[in-house]
């Protein structure tokens, strides 16, 4: 455990050039999507959805859709560059670390960040009114997992391969459509029966159904469980992927 | 066991090909100890496994007494390793890189400032301390990369080819600081093409050669073993300088035909080219010197190149 959180601390020593910028941007980025969406948007969608006004129904969907943005932006190019540009975990891997530490280190970093965007993210959306019910702190450990369920599985991803290219590949043809599919903006329901499954099996709409019964307070019933532990499934799953992908390339 | 490093039948192979065919090696406390060899020996593969980030396909090695397969984390905790390309973060300040790097280590913040800044005297970059890595030269990243290797007072310390692509300034300021570190007695281990490297810095070394070891001893013992002690270089006014080669035969050790020079290793450089006038012969130059370790090198691992 000790080991981890000394890696942590490196990210986070590292992190502390860019904080401000980056504070600032997850605290505009929502400011800027819940002004569009929700207000712009909105407009139109007059009956709400679900019996609920659309900004307070989307606002959940968002949050998790940035718990999701965020695990990928830090398990893509920084993962790359820790092995092939910086070469930072060869520099670990030399110190009496081992390859959990390293990437149990690195993973808690990104949980991290995804923490405080979301939390930023919380803070935005009740200044416009948009959480109904106390349960929207339960948002802040869905949010957790979901990062974690698809922070894992794409570090795993991106120590596979050796060039960025492979990422430009994933983002357009894996997280795209996962965004577009998984509820964010509209219920899945509109979707016809193909595409419903690609929200069932991805890790986004598990999330954006849990952070959405949360925000709106609405009892998700014992589904919810499977759901979290769906999750939680991805997350192990990705873990032990990941721990491979990385001990195949820094010990050889 | 007195070795801090001790293999027997060491062998590393990769899909396909052997890169460390069966080595054995010994590194006593406070030795300076040097792999030589051209690129492709084995000497990286070597290094790696040596510092438990590589485990060795077959064979005995014991680090510190221990076995990395088994303790890989406690014998990194007492190694200091600076690899051939440099790993540094470039974003960080050249302090940082030092603190967070002996986090690593499990030694406390306020320990690990101090030493950095011992370190950084050390190499000569404490004016740079607070400035980032990126726009260092390339010498002032190797030194901070040593003093990085070092921040955990190590009992051994491993360089991959620490002068590689450094200007002959920066050159020499590396091997001054790790002639320094070997008077405080610690053990230094490196790899390395430059053969003034290994004469300046090596107690002891190996030539490897195709993952072997083809050779054994100071600098002094092998050049005696390996080479005569002089070298008599002859250029003759032709483009084919092998027409020469029956001339010369007789004198010396043997003669080594090259496409502009014949090497004549003689005991004696100015009696064997007395010879060479009384046989009439007259090259357009003629240079006597001393055997070197290169001279030895190139005998053993031979003069085609290898990339």
């Amino acid at each position: 455990m000790t080991p981890s959180l000394q890696v942590m601390e490196y990210h986070l020593v590292n992190y502390r050039r860019t904080w401000r910028a980056s504070v600032l941007s997850s605290l505009v980025l929502p400011l800027l999507t819940m002004l569009g969406f929700g207000v712009g948007v909105g407009a139109y969608v007059t009956g709400g959805v679900e019996g609920v006004d659309y900004l307070p129904w989307m606002v959940p969907g968002l949050i998790a859709s940035t718990a999701v943005q965020g695990a990928i932006g830090e398990s893509t190019w920084p993962v790359l560059s820790s092995f092939e540009w910086v070469k930072t975990y060869f520099a670990q891997s030399a110190a009496p670390l081992r390859v959990a530490d390293i990437l149990g280190g690195h993973l808690a970093f990104m949980l991290f960040r995804v923490l405080t965007s979301v939390m930023a993210f919380l803070l935005v959306a009740a200044l416009f009114g948009a959480l109904r019910s106390p349960w929207a702190l339960a948002v802040l450990p869905i949010a957790l997992l979901l990062a974690l369920a698809v922070a894992a599985p794409v570090a795993a991803y991106t120590a596979s391969v050796s060039t960025d290219m492979y990422l430009a590949i994933l983002i357009r043809f894996a997280v795209l459509p996962m965004s577009l599919f998984s509820g964010v903006f509209f219920p899945i329901e509109s979707l016809p029966e193909v595409l419903r499954w690609v929200a069932f099996v991805l890790p986004l709409w598990h999330g954006v159904d849990l952070c959405r019964a949360a925000t709106l307070g609405i009892d998700p019933g014992p589904g919810a469980v499977w759901q979290a532990l769906y999750l939680v499934a991805w997350g192990v799953a990705g873990w032990f992927l990941a721990h491979w992908r990385y001990r195949g390339r820094l010990v050889i | 066991m007195n070795s801090l490093i001790h293999a027997r039948g060491l062998i590393k192979r990769f899909e396909g090909f052997t890169a460390v065919d069966g080595i054995d090696v010994d590194v006593r406390a406070g030795e300076a100890f040097g792999f030589l060899g051209p690129n492709g020996a084995g000497k990286s593969s070597t290094m790696r496994m040596i510092g438990c980030v590589s485990p060795p396909t077959d064979g005995v090695l014991r680090i510190l007494g221990m076995d990395p397969r088994r303790d890989g984390p406690r014998i990194r905790a007492r190694l200091g390793v600076c690899p051939q390309l440099d790993n540094l973060d470039p974003e960080l300040t050249v302090r940082e890189n030092l603190t967070t790097y002996a986090r690593f280590f499990g030694i406390p913040r306020r320990v690990a400032r101090a030493r950095a800044d011992e370190l950084l005297d050390f190499v000569q970059l404490s004016e740079r301390a607070d400035s980032r890595v990126e726009p260092l030269s390339g010498g002032m990243k190797r030194r901070l990369t040593i003093a990085r290797a070092l921040v955990n007072e190590p009992d051994l310390v491993l360089l991959d080819e620490p002068t590689t692509g450094l200007d002959p300034q920066a050159r020499h300021l590396v091997w001054e600081r790790l002639f320094r570190l070997k008077q405080q007695g610690v053990t230094l281990v490196l790899t390395t093409h430059y053969m003034d490297e290994a004469e300046q810095l090596c107690d002891r070394l190996v030539v490897m050669d195709g993952g072997r070891i083809v050779a054994e001893g100071s600098p002094r013992a092998l050049i005696e073993t390996h080479s005569t002690r002089e070298v008599v270089e002859l250029r003759f006014p032709t483009d084919d300088q092998s027409g020469y080669a029956d001339k010369l035969a007789g004198i010396g050790d043997r003669a080594e035909v090259l496409p502009d020079r014949i090497l004549l290793y003689v005991g004696d450089g100015d009696d064997a080219l007395a010879e060479v006038h009384r046989r009439s012969l007259s090259p357009a130059s003629a240079l006597v010197r001393r055997s070197s370790l290169e001279d030895v090198f190139l005998h053993l691992t031979g003069r085609t190149l290898v990339d």
